[in-house]
């Protein structure tokens, strides 16, 4: 019975993983055949969940249907674990074989479960006691957005500027480097990406005058291999011969260097909080950079390269192969960190090799991944500071009279200085052709001021007050049509969807809300399904997996924070709106839904 | 009342306005440090409390406008608003609530923008002025209206982001504030 059972489930899963190779056919009417991640990049599904953006693509889909739109209304807890820290949990739970690894916000602890047992239980903890000096430099709470599996390792960043490496089976740690330094104010959140034998990390800390890079270091030995800064002069950009930008703006020498006032480029930002992707065919890592600091733009006239836009670069040599910048002399802190989804897809009748980016400045690009060149950027929420992108050029354009000033209030900008969407990462589904986006709709008011810089403290330059955008709802959850650039449908929230999300080949669709619903929508139709109450609010990554029992669990952390939650998990005062960069003022009532946590919830069928 | 006895009330009245902005005009230098016992706790072996001991320097930053008015300045200059916002917090705690993790007296204030604490709040021993550190505690004090209202500063031309110091509800300190997450 128990083996038929078992054989019952893996003929599911083989099943699954089909599904998730045969392109679904195309909708009637729809241009061309469903655009699908290149295969080296996402290879067959496996059952497992082993890095946070599931795959090089940066899909975040999942072959298993075993939940389908039918039965997830049965969805049970099967488990549940304390982080031991409450504060925001942004981390994705990834799981390996039979073991799941959940890390925590600062102090960084990483567990690992054991799923082949009742109960999950705990098979080893490792601390990397990080400097707790660094809590002070981490801009926007002490998020962590995960970490990684490669090769026998788990690969992470702490807070306070490590990379560490651990092995997966018996939690010593294999190597630890230390690539930033919290007196200068940088500190590290992102999730590493690890490609062949190397693992690429970025640095945090665009608030506090951060010059940004991204490293590879070693998977073997942990030794950075290559640098490569956002500014500066090109040598140290690693900008040379194979350099080809698609847009003349972004061509020329050390732009890095003459796109600003003298010397400003040392504290110019352009930070790699986000997310990578790697495309294996072109051997290109895709990533983006963070805003130009300080916010007040005034402090530094020119187009401030290279923030704020996105690389790519040759991931042997660290080579910039292209770079297009999203938002040029950054007005407004839309970092271009984003996730890439990487698709080949037809364009005007041709193939072509694209990634796919929802960004900051509230629009949807599809890029050449090949080339850097812009196919289309359509809007996806309320945008009143620019009226679009010009595809000859490549260039925003601004509205004038929405750019923030010096002494004066500039007032309803949207999006927000966190964007129209902010780093919690969106999913595709190749069944349905559709991104699914989990986003904020939000604007603010801004006064510039004059910034000092104070290495280690902050350099920003700006009071800010989020307000909810138009229709008063703050949050909002959509699929987007990403052959048609348009959206089909869309759930709102009344508070910003700060979570990620994953979508299934049973054509469901998880996110969670601030308030701590941890939600199941038809992927076609965005009827919400299915939903649970966590303890806390919701602002991680959900991952999906086979357990050794051959079933398929969903994984969620409960635990409020972020920017968006710092009112919440650092005890802030509502009386003063610009707390927490102005997002205090949009999110006083957080406070009376929800409390801080830290908790694993995994479910499943009964 | 009399023509006499109103213009002595007015004398009177600005001499009280000299009293509010009186100061010294040397101030002691970056290298000498004030010293202060105080106790970053209110538990101490026996029924007398921690042993104090404060020269009354404290009131002087606090009770003077002068004090008060730049204080309030150098918390934008030295980037305390990065951090902790007009108050309201940011990476680090609220500064306009009650609650205290290292104590809410001038003095406490003091030392903790001299020596840092722990989890994240940066060490200015050296890098300010002994007495702009006092101007400084004197100013966050004021945040949560624990000075008198005739010296708090006023509102802000910027963007208006909470009431005003001196009109802020008095928010006397309680020990506590936010557990360090570990
Ligand atoms: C880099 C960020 C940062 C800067 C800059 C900073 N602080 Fe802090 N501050 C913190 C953090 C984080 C804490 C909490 C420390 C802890 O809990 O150990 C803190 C704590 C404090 C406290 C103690 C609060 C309590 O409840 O006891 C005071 C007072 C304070 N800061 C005032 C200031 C002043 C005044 C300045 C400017 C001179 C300043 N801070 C600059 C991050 C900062």
């Amino acid at each position: 019975m128990r083996s038929a059972k078992i054989a019952f489930a893996s003929l599911v899963a083989l099943f699954a993983s089909f599904a998730c190779l045969t392109l679904a056919p195309a909708q009637p009417g729809s241009p061309g055949p469903m655009p699908a991640p290149p295969a080296s990049a996402a290879p067959a599904e496996d059952g497992q969940w082993t890095m946070p953006a599931k795959n090089h693509a940066s899909t975040r889909y999942s072959g298993l249907a075993e939940i389908t739109t039918e039965n997830v209304k049965n969805l049970q807890v099967a488990f549940t674990f304390s982080t031991g820290v409450n504060r925001g949990q942004e981390a994705a739970p990834i799981v390996v074989g039979s073991t799941m690894y959940v890390l925590s916000p600062y102090p960084n602890i990483l567990y690992a479960l054991d799923l082949a047992k009742p109960g999950a239980p705990l098979k080893w903890q490792y601390n990397p006691k990080p400097e707790a000096a660094a809590q002070g430099v981490a801009c926007c709470d002490v998020v962590n957005r995960g970490p990684t599996f490669s090769g026998g390792k788990i690969f992470y960043n702490t807070l306070d500027g490590n990379v560490v490496a651990v092995d997966a089976e018996s939690g010593q740690e294999a190597w630890k480097t230390k690539v930033g330094n919290i007196n200068i104010g940088e500190t590290m959140t992102m999730a590493p990406l690890v490609a062949k034998d190397k693992v690429l990390v970025g640095n945090s800390g665009g608030e506090y005058g951060v010059r940004g890079w991204l490293k590879a270091l070693d998977a073997n030995s942990g030794k950075v291999v290559w640098t490569a800064y956002s500014t500066g002069p090109d040598k140290e950009v690693l900008i040379g011969a194979s350099y080809k930008p698609f847009y003349d703006s972004d061509k020329g020498q050390d732009l890095g260097v003459k796109t600003w006032p003298p010397d400003a480029w040392q504290q110019g930002g352009g930070t790699v909080w986000g997310w990578i992707s790697y495309d294996p065919d072109l051997n290109l890592v895709y990533y983006g950079t963070g805003n130009p600091g300080p916010w007040n733009s005034d402090q530094r006239p020119g187009d401030n390269k290279f923030t704020s836009g996105i690389f790519a670069r040759d991931l042997d040599t660290g080579e910039a192969r292209w770079f297009y910048q999203f938002s040029p002399h950054d007005l407004y802190d839309w970092d271009g960190v984003n996730e890439q989804i990487l698709l080949d897809m037809e364009w005007n009748g041709q193939p072509r090799k694209v990634l796919v980016r929802p960004e900051r400045n509230g629009y949807v690009y599809v890029i050449d991944r090949v080339t850097g060149e812009v196919l289309s950027a359509n809007v996806f929420g309320p945008v009143n500071t620019s009226t679009g992108v010009d595809l000859k050029t490549g260039r925003l354009q601004y509205v004038e009279a929405k750019k923030p000033q010096m002494g004066r209030v500039v007032r309803d900008i949207c999006p927000t200085a966190s964007g129209a969407k902010d780093w919690n990462p969106s999913a595709y589904s190749p069944r349905t052709g559709w991104l699914y986006l989990p986003h904020a709709n939000l604007c603010m008011d801004v006064e510039h001021s004059s910034a000092n810089y104070i290495a280690g403290t902050p350099y920003v330059g700006a009071e800010v007050r989020f307000k909810p955008g138009p229709g008063g709802h703050r949050g909002v959850f959509q699929a987007w049509d990403v052959r048609q650039g348009k959206t089909v449908w869309s759930s709102t929230e009344n508070f910003p969807v700060w979570s990620g999300t994953v979508v299934t080949a049973g054509d469901v669709v998880f996110y969670g809300t601030m308030e701590g619903w941890f939600k199941a929508l038809h992927a076609r139709t965005g009827e919400l399904l299915w939903q649970f109450k966590t303890s806390s609010g919701i602002i991680g990554q959900p991952t999906t997996y086979r357990g050794p029992d051959g079933r398929q669990y969903v994984a969620i952390l409960s635990g409020v924070g972020g920017w968006a939650g710092a009112v919440v998990a650092g005890d802030l005062d509502v009386r003063d709106g610009t707390a927490a960069l102005g997002f205090v003022n949009v999110m006083r009532d957080l406070k009376d839904v929800t409390t801080k946590g830290g908790t694993l919830y995994v479910f499943r069928l009964p | 009342m009399s023509a006499l006895a109103r213009l002595l009330l007015l004398v009177l009245l600005a001499f009280a306005g000299c009293q509010r902005e009186e100061r010294s005009f040397r101030a002691d230098p970056v290298a000498t440090e004030s010293i202060e016992k105080v106790a970053l706790v209110p538990l101490s072996p026996g029924p007398s409390g921690p042993v104090t001991d404060t020269s009354g320097k404290g009131k002087e930053y606090e009770n003077n406008a002068y004090h008060l008015a730049q204080g309030k300045t150098l918390y934008k200059w030295m980037n305390c608003n990065g951090c902790h916002a007009n108050g309201g917090g940011g990476s680090g705690p609220a500064l306009i609530d009650d609650l205290w993790i290292y104590g809410g007296s001038i003095e406490n204030i003091v030392q903790t923008i001299r020596e840092g604490r722990p989890n994240g709040m940066p060490s200015f021993r050296g890098k300010i002025p002994d007495d702009q550190i006092w101007q400084i505690a004197g100013f966050v004090r004021s945040m949560s209206g624990n000075v008198p209202k005739d010296a708090a500063p006023g509102r802000d031309d910027a963007l208006h982001p909470r009431p005003a110091e001196n009109r802020t509800p008095e928010f006397p300190p309680v020990s506590g504030g936010a557990p360090p997450p570990r």
